[in-house]
């Protein structure tokens, strides 16, 4: 029978409302308040063999502390499986699970899993890596939630696969998987076409994700003192391609020296980036990294001084989450190096 | 415009010493198309192979795929500006040797060339594991620049297709497939009752070997404009591409474009299928703004209530996509879309460079950067060693062992964004 620690907060463990949300965590053998529905709904499959009970207030005014008692009494027990709230649509409660699930899952390796409702701040914070179970705002909606992440988290222990966000009640992860459809694309694009056109309700196959537009920053006061780095997607390396930039879904960036070099050439350097033809690129490189014209205009005083390393990774075919990882990485390596402004250059 | 398309159904293709077809049998000489094909001085050596379905052979780098057709009566010729001179195609009957192909691979000219395997787990994703491909090893003459490259090799993928469909010009079709559109105001007189609907057809222009020909005319240098949906079908539009392989049309596939086919299956019952529009996908603003103003306005004009729209390739075309769905939306004519997605290998990026609220009916073809591990083959025909730089490929993606690590990306057509294959990606 598999062995399962439950965490609750401190209404849901019966110790008391607000005035005893700094609680800090303590434990009880067996299942208590949610937990019995809990115990219920793994019938003989399972045991509550203890509940960790912490005081949201404490839990997040006390992060560190409390999450390593909580792990500790999980360590005491060693569950087969990890079950936290559902915490709706209170906060706090959700926030201290997600932070909770997500540690037990990565210390201990066991199936964990939660659940919120969509708005609670906890979503967010853990969905991409813990399954967490869409409930309704209140605790009316108990049991069917527990039911629900109960069978899910059955699923997870023996290893079955987990169906889509429909089929098995959690909130999407965002992750995106491939598989064959039973009619080929344009059927289904003539399908969907036909059903927008009568009015019928269809299912997009790509819901659209918020787009994280960056307002650019203010222009620079005086650029004649300013520290000027380069930047570029447009792959420009050193002469062999020494960090081997792939030619597409680039899985890192390079920083390179501009110490001494007045200009770029085909002799020194190149172009990694498989999207374009590389033949201009190739014969003068400084038509995608500009370092003659950057050289001319420190002369001529225009800008202060050019960086003394620019940075390249190649844009073609590179997922934005990787890109903006590279992105924030290279940004605070000028901002540590004074940069005051980037010249960012494609293909 | 009444198009019909004569389709012979080839069994197995065959060396002999004449191009013909005998009860099903594809003869193909290959010393003659050899010949012809080196009359280009551009080319060093040329050699012809064959792959079929189910054999252990790999086919890397692969350029072009082309569906070998020859006209038999109506104007124009295949390929016009190209092999045949430009007349108006998608008319006349057009026989079309059917389940076969032309390839054309050799020494890679750009990055983004892909992969066919004719078993095992990379059979699955293309759909040129199934066609009696005829294999053209082009080998251009050394240091020729890349351009002329790319045009050397899609110049002798579309001779050796016209040379191999002449066998079909006397041979009786075992089916005829007939398509026709009327002029737009016939149309509407036949159909009063039904919506009409139309098809944006993104054509990848990027430029710097990220080309497409429409009637000889490379596409970057093209407005907006209408077509009748079997001028495509017949030729118009030719592949000059080296963009990743995953999700650029091989001239087979606009030869056979499934958006057109199963749009003409509905035509007539749930609406009326009124023409397509192809535009580009250029690389500045200006451009972008023109091609999509000028696709909304053709949307507009020619009354559409709904369209299909799909974008060729990825990252920048997927704001050409978006400005397209954008604007079209905005003038109240309801949008679907068609694209593949850059999620990631693991799925959790973000799909598109560019997204919009309009955009509320897509059609996902798959995640083009899932890894698929392709097994060993017992013959390689081109290059394996393409493997570690093509798109999709990385350094140490080729094994010793002779097996091939990349992202989905590297295998041709596999998500074809005309729809071609059932494949789709869902969230969890």
């Amino acid at each position: 029978m598999l062995k399962v620690v439950h965490y609750i907060n401190q209404f849901f463990g019966q110790i008391g409302g607000e005035d005893k949300a700094d609680t800090p965590p303590l434990v009880k053998e067996g299942p208590v308040g949610p937990g019995l529905a809990l115990q219920q709904a793994l019938g003989d499959q399972g045991k509550v063999v203890a509940t960790i009970i912490c005081g949201d207030s404490y839990f997040n005014e006390h992060v560190d502390e409390a999450l390593a008692e909580i792990l500790r009494m999980v360590e005491q027990y060693q569950p087969d499986l990890f079950v936290a709230g559902p915490a709706f649509f209170a906060g706090r409660y959700g926030i201290a699970c997600a932070t909770v699930c997500k540690a037990v899952q990565e210390k201990f390796g066991i199936p964990v899993v939660t659940g919120m409702y969509p708005e609670n701040p906890g979503v967010d914070l853990c969905k991409k890596d813990v399954y967490v179970i869409k409930t309704g705002d209140s605790a009316a909606q108990m049991k069917d939630a527990i039911t629900k992440m109960v069978k899910l988290a059955l699923k997870m222990v023996n290893k079955e696969e987990i169906g889509t966000p429909e089929e098995e009640g959690y909130i999407p992860r965002g992750i995106r998987k491939n598989y064959f459809a039973q009619e080929r694309a344009s059927k289904r694009a003539v399908d969907m076409l036909v059903k927008k056109l009568k009015g019928e309700p269809y299912s997009t196959e790509l819901p659209m994700p918020e787009f994280d537009r960056v307002p650019p920053a203010p222009a620079v006061k005086d650029l004649s003192k300013a520290l000027v780095a380069l930047v570029t997607s447009g792959g420009i390396v050193p002469k062999g391609n020494p960090d081997h930039i792939e030619s597409s879904s680039a899985s890192k960036f390079g920083k390179y020296d501009l110490e001494g070099i007045v200009a770029l050439s085909s002799e020194t350097h190149q172009t990694a980036h498989g999207g374009y033809d590389p033949v201009y690129a190739n014969e003068n490189p400084n038509r995608v990294l500009p370092v003659d014209v950057m050289r001319e205009l420190e002369k001529e005083g225009k800008i202060g001084k050019l960086h003394r390393y620019y940075y390249a990774t190649v844009g073609n075919g590179t997922p934005v989450a990787k890109a903006q990882q590279y992105g924030q990485a290279i940004a605070k390596e000028l901002k540590d190096a004074g940069v005051q402004a980037v010249i960012l250059t494609s293909t | 415009m009444k198009l019909e398309l004569g389709n012979i159904f080839i069994k197995d293709v065959i060396f002999s010493n004449e191009t013909k077809v005998v009860d099903g049998v594809l003869h193909v000489n290959k010393e003659a198309i050899i010949e012809a094909l080196m009359q280009d001085p551009r080319l060093a050596k040329v050699d012809i192979d064959l792959a079929k379905p189910g054999e252990e052979v790999r086919i890397i780098p692969v350029k072009d795929v082309i569906e070998p057709r020859v006209k038999v009566s109506g104007p124009g010729g295949v390929f016009p500006g190209f092999i045949s001179k430009v007349s108006t195609v998608g008319s006349g009957r057009t026989h079309v040797l059917k389940n076969t192909a032309v390839v054309t691979t050799g020494t890679i000219v750009g990055f983004q060339e892909g992969i066919i395997d004719m078993s095992g787990e990379g059979a699955k994703y293309t759909p040129f594991s199934k066609t009696l491909n005829i294999v053209i090893v082009c080998e251009p003459v050394e240091g020729l620049p890349k351009h002329e490259h790319e045009e050397v090799v899609r110049l002798a993928g579309l001779r050796a297709a016209a040379l191999i469909g002449e066998a079909g010009r006397n041979v009786e079709p075992d089916e005829v497939k007939v398509y026709e559109t009327l002029p737009l105001f016939e149309s509407v007189k036949k159909y009063p009752g039904l919506p009409r609907v139309g098809y944006v057809y993104q054509l990848q222009s990027q430029g710097l070997l990220h080309d497409t020909y429409v009637y000889g005319v490379d596409a970057k240098k093209i407005l907006p404009t209408f077509m009748y949906p079997t001028e495509p079908m017949d030729g118009a539009i030719v592949s000059g591409n080296c963009v990743s392989a995953c999700d650029k049309n091989p001239t087979y596939v606009h030869q056979n474009n499934p958006v057109i086919e199963d749009l003409y299956e509905r035509h007539g019952k749930d609406y009326n299928f009124v023409g397509v529009i192809i535009t580009n996908e250029n690389v500045t603003l200006a451009d972008k703004e023109r091609s999509s103003d000028y696709t909304a306005k053709l949307v507009e004009y020619l009354g559409l209530d709904a369209v299909i729209i799909n974008e060729e390739g990825f990252g920048n075309p997927d704001t050409d996509l978006i400005m397209n769905c954008k604007k079209i939306s905005e003038k109240g004519i309801k949008t679907v879309l068609i694209t593949d997605e850059y999620a990631g290998r693991d799925g959790q990026s973000q799909s598109l460079a560019d997204v919009d609220k309009t955009a509320d009916a897509v059609v996902s073809v798959g995640n083009a950067n899932e890894i698929v591990h392709l097994p060993p083959m017992k013959k390689v025909i081109g290059d394996p060693k393409a493997a570690n730089v093509i798109a999709g490929g990385f350094e140490g993606a080729l094994a010793p062992d002779g097996s091939i690590t990349v992202e989905l990306q590297a295998i041709t057509a596999s998500t074809s964004e005309v729809g071609f294959g059932t494949l789709a990606a869902k969230g969890y």
